[in-house]
């Protein structure tokens, strides 16, 4: 019998008790992995054990596709219409929002992303995509087609069957909602793989769709490891999708796996180097703002992460001076505190991977003009960090660093900049800064992204499409779009008269 | 007068409190400059069960400048699609919980059985709120490609403004529902005429509205006579949009007010005589039901009523039979009461209307093959009425009785059906009884069914049946405007030319 997990907040910004059970959850129960495997869950504010969970593995996969297809083929997919799934989404968004602090605090203790944060942002947003797409569930439309008086044609999008789902540790509970939503919606029953360092949200949410009252097999979520539990998703020969969020590495293997088992179709957002262009004629004030939203939110553990800022020379030091001192405001500490702006990056391995990233910054000559160094003795907090005089070649430029570190680059030419801003592998996001309207709109439509945010910066919203260009991914997320990856089309054509 | 009256459900003795006052920014009000009011009667009794006030036209003056302040300040553009479908969702809620009382209120006013009233009529209503909270903040417009390197351009789907919704008496709550829930997801603001016969369940709705948390002024209910209300919203200089169900003749004044006044945008949802055909390869029970379904349903009080059925020589006698058996089986009587399935119709004047258009069926040499007698004692009461040997000219076959009045015809080929069906100024529904597919000119072909409607399938008339479309995503079109808006960033004008 899996655990149940207990933990009582007596915080300053949240008091409560969380608990449920750790088990995998699969066909409506919590069950224990099927080799009896555990997964520390560790705070990364300390480095210590909080609990640990059960591991799945490849053969209880098996087990969640088998309960996953039969939910599909009898009370899910094309036998429940698409009303029913719209009012179990609503309930279940509805129940979120009864436990929004629970899963803030459950956040926080987990990733090690402040409390504030978790639940302004990540929470609200999970929230809102579930909403969102339960208002989609009934309006999955077709189109019919003239061709001639002896035909009616028509399309239907259908479910496409069993979908995997595999999902990162930067925003656990914002991107189950974001891979749920349209997934369920679109009438799919889905088996989806939290991160193995973060699945304590996951869950909470898995013990809500039972309350919601999904059919059992309809959401099966399973902790456990991307060479286990990922590897037997992407090869799985019944699994008709997969959708992988991650590294770019990783989703190579995905998209790499699917071609050479089943041909399921695969939808991959990866990783960024956004560049961030501060033209000279911008509100420096909002400009400066909205770049430390763009590459500090989240630790910088964001995949559209500003994490190349690109300043015109004019304002260059005015702008390198406000930004370095906005940055230096930014109070690091417990997630729990309630001035807490930044907490600890998720985990042992990733402070090591930044750290390594700020070394080869130094090896290669940049100048640490900010931070650049561990914070505190304990847990793996990384001081804000910003790098100049910095050469297009360093790694710090080419490479997604994923932590709070941003590179500050000088430009004078438009043409150049926005050469310089495209000259990446990636692809997903972009911003602007400007007062200039001309400018604005001429610039975006150059930036080959995904994402182009104009006088803003990491703007997400349930109704606006997310995803990359080039090697940040393929397929979007969010708006109406994602319906596409979670339906197939059907074209029925009926005779009326055509004789042979 | 008082400000609500308690209104006493005969079946339980409950008591139901029903605010009287006209509702404008979220409070009910007395008229401004009228002492008229408007007299409720249970048509299974014909008891008076209270009055409201009635809207005079300086009233619906008050209304449309409450409407038009709120879409400038707290509605229209400066609220989101998520508040918006937030607050339908609360309001969808609210109406889920009093489900038992509207029902009542239902049953008491307009007569029909009280389980219909709950679980069809309130609860495909909170439906209909719930699926239009959802489209809320998905109105999407386009971007359009001209030239990438000088231009953008991109369409926005604003809300048209203020609307004025003007609903029937034979499904209130429902009208309301279906005119309120599009309107309110695009964004506009409404005055709401409920039917001079039935407004106590719309100013029951209202006192949810307030509850919902939807800002002053965003729904205004006016209950008023056609002549006096109705009228004043059409050919008001300052309402964008008109939306009315009802007649058809009633239909064409507001098309010529909204022509005179401000050329305000119009759709219509009017009347029907639709058509059932039965081929022979039907499965002749189910046939049967649906036919018995299509006229009595509701009393026969619907627009897309089934009133008229042609059914293929090859079958006619047996299918007749089997009808005829069907119609018997429906018990029509008081809402209150478990065994009815359908009740009076709503007024003396609908009762006079429906019993003279089966006079004239008897006079004009139709057949009466079921009903055509008049019951005794109270209760504006019409049991099903089935006519035979019908000629296209008949009254009964021409014009909408909305009663349970069904004419009952006969053919022998498909392209005759098909004429049949079709020679009618009306083109509203159509049912299609056959197991071989064909064409047909109606706008609302039902094909082995009749008369089910979903909320996100559209609903509306060809012809002389209406202007517009109800229901799915069409009913969007109707609240919103396309606003194009084309963004030079690289061209340069030289002048001149």
């Amino acid at each position: 019998m899996p655990q149940t997990f207990t933990y009582v907040f007596d915080t300053p910004v949240y008091k409560g008790t969380s608990s449920f059970s750790t088990g995998i959850f699969i066909n409506g129960k919590f069950q224990d992995g099927s080799e009896g495997g555990y997964i520390d869950v560790i705070n990364p504010t300390n480095g210590k054990v909080i609990t640990k969970v059960s591991e799945g593995t490849a053969k209880d996969v098996d087990v969640a596709v088998e309960a996953a297809q039969k939910a599909f083929d009898t009370v899910w997919g094309l036998n429940c219409p698409g009303f029913e799934r719209g009012k179990l989404l609503y309930k279940l968004s509805e129940l979120m929002t009864a436990h929004a602090d629970e899963f803030a605090a459950l956040e926080a203790l987990d990733n090690g992303k402040t409390f504030g944060w978790a639940r302004k942002a990540d929470i609200e947003a999970a929230i809102g995509s579930i909403r969102y797409y339960a208002g989609w569930a009934d309006k999955i439309q077709g189109n019919t087609i003239e061709t001639t008086k002896d035909k009616i044609a028509y399309t239907t999008h259908e479910p496409l069957g069993v979908v995997g789902q595999i999902i990162p540790w930067n925003f656990p509970l914002m991107m189950i909602s974001w891979k749920l939503g349209p997934a369920l919606a679109a009438g799919n029953t889905v088996i989806l793989k939290p991160s193995e360092f973060t699945p304590l949200t996951a869950l909470l949410m898995a013990q809500l769709t039972v309350e919601a009252g999904f059919p059992p097999g309809v959401v099966n979520i399973i902790n456990g490891y991307g060479t286990t539990v990922g590897h037997a998703l992407s090869h799985h020969m019944h699994v008709e999708k997969v959708a992988f969020t991650g590294s770019t590495l990783i989703g190579r293997k995905v998209l790499e796996a699917a071609s050479k088992t089943n041909l399921k179709d695969v939808s991959l957002e990866l990783g960024g180097k956004s560049p961030n262009i501060i033209f000279d004629d911008c509100d420096i004030e909002q400009a400066v703002n909205w770049t430390v939203h763009g590459i500090f939110w989240n630790h910088g553990q964001a995949c559209c992460a500003g994490s190349r800022i690109f300043v015109h020379e004019k304002i260059y030091d005015d702008f390198l001076h406000r930004f370095t001192e906005k940055t230096k405001s930014l109070k690091i500490g417990d997630p729990f505190a309630a001035d807490s702006y930044q907490g600890p990056q998720v985990s042992q391995q990733q402070y090591d991977r930044i750290m390594s990233y700020i070394d080869s910054g130094k090896e290669a000559g940049a100048t640490v003009h900010l931070g650049g160094s561990r914070w505190g003795n304990e847990g793996y907090f990384i001081e804000p960090t910003i790098f100049t005089e910095t050469k297009p070649d360093m790694r710090i430029v080419q490479e997604e660093i994923f932590g709070p570190v941003g590179v500050v680059i000088k430009f004078h030419d438009d043409d150049d900049v926005i050469r310089q801003a495209n000259d990446t592998v990636y692809g997903l996001a972009s911003a602007i800064f400007t007062k200039n309207i001309d400018r604005a709109l001429k610039t975006s439509q150059r930036l080959r992204a995904g994402t182009t945010w104009i006088n803003c910066a990491n703007q997400l919203h349930a109704q606006i499409p997310f995803g990359g260009f080039k090697q940040s991914g393929i397929g979007r997320e969010l708006g109406e779009y994602a319906l596409q990856h979670y339906t197939a089309v059907k074209a029925v054509h009926i005779n009326l008269g055509h004789e042979i | 007068m008082a400000a609500s009256i308690q209104v006493t459900v005969p079946a339980t003795g409950n008591k139901i409190s029903v605010p009287t006052g006209l509702f404008i920014n979220n409070q009910f009000v007395p008229s401004v400059d009228s002492q008229e009011t408007i007299e409720c009667v249970n048509p299974a009794t014909e008891e008076p069960i209270g009055s409201v006030v009635a809207g005079s036209v300086k009233d619906i003056d008050v209304a449309v400048a409450a409407a038009r302040e709120a879409f400038k300040t707290t509605w229209g553009k400066n609220v989101t699609g998520i508040e918006r479908g937030r607050l339908l969702n609360k309001l969808a809620d609210l109406m889920e919980r009093d489900a038992q009382v509207l029902g009542e209120l239902e049953c008491l006013n307009n007569g029909k059985p009280l389980k219909i009233a709950r679980d069809f009529d309130v609860g495909d209503s909170v439906a209909c709120l719930r699926y239009y909270a959802g489209w809320a903040d998905k109105i999407v417009g386009q971007s359009i490609e001209i030239d990438s390197k000088t231009k953008f351009a991109f369409t926005k789907h604003d809300p048209i403004g203020v609307c004025a919704q003007i609903i029937p008496w034979n499904y209130p709550i429902n009208m309301w529902a279906w005119k309120v829930a599009p309107a309110l997801a695009c964004g506009c603001t409404i005055v709401m005429k409920p039917s001079e016969f039935t407004p106590l369940t719309a100013l029951k709705l209202s006192e949810l509205i307030v509850e919902a948390g939807f800002p002053p002024g965003v729904v205004n209910t006016i209950p008023s006579l056609g002549s006096v209300g109705g009228a004043a919203l059409s050919s008001h200089k300052d309402v964008d949009k008109i939306a009315f169900t009802g007649s058809t003749v009633t239909g064409r004044k507001i098309m010529a007010a909204a022509a005179m006044s401000n050329l305000k945008k119009v759709s219509l949802e009017l009347g029907g005589k639709s058509p059932h055909l039965v081929f022979e390869s039907a499965d002749l029970d189910q046939a049967a039901n649906w036919v018995a379904l299509g006229i009595l349903y509701n009393t026969g009080q619907d627009c897309t009523a089934g009133s008229r059925v042609y059914v293929q020589d090859t079958i006619y006698d047996k299918f007749l039979q089997i009808l005829i058996g069907k119609a018997k089986e429906l018990v029509i009587g008081d809402g209150f009461d478990e065994k009815s399935g359908g009740g009076p119709v709503v007024s003396k004047v609908q009762y006079d209307k429906v019993w003279s258009y089966i006079e004239s069926g008897k006079q004009e040499g139709a057949k009466l093959a079921l009903g055509g007698v008049k019951r005794s004692g109270k209760g504006y009461f019409v049991d099903p009425t089935i006519f035979t040997d019908i000629t296209p000219e008949m009254k009964i076959v021409k014009e909408e009785i909305f009663g349970p009045v069904l004419s009952v015809g006969k053919f022998s080929t498909e392209e005759e059906a098909i004429r049949l069906a079709n020679d009618t100024t009306y083109g509203l529904g159509a049912g299609l009884h056959s197991m071989i597919v064909s064409a047909h000119t109606f706008k609302q072909v039902w094909v082995n069914q009749y008369n089910l409607l979903y909320n996100n399938v559209p609903f509306g008339g060809k012809k002389q049946s209406g202007i517009g479309r109800e229901l799915g995503s069409h009913a969007l079109e109707e609240y919103t405007s396309v606003k194009a808006i084309q963004w030079n960033f690289g061209e340069k004008l030289d002048w001149p030319l």
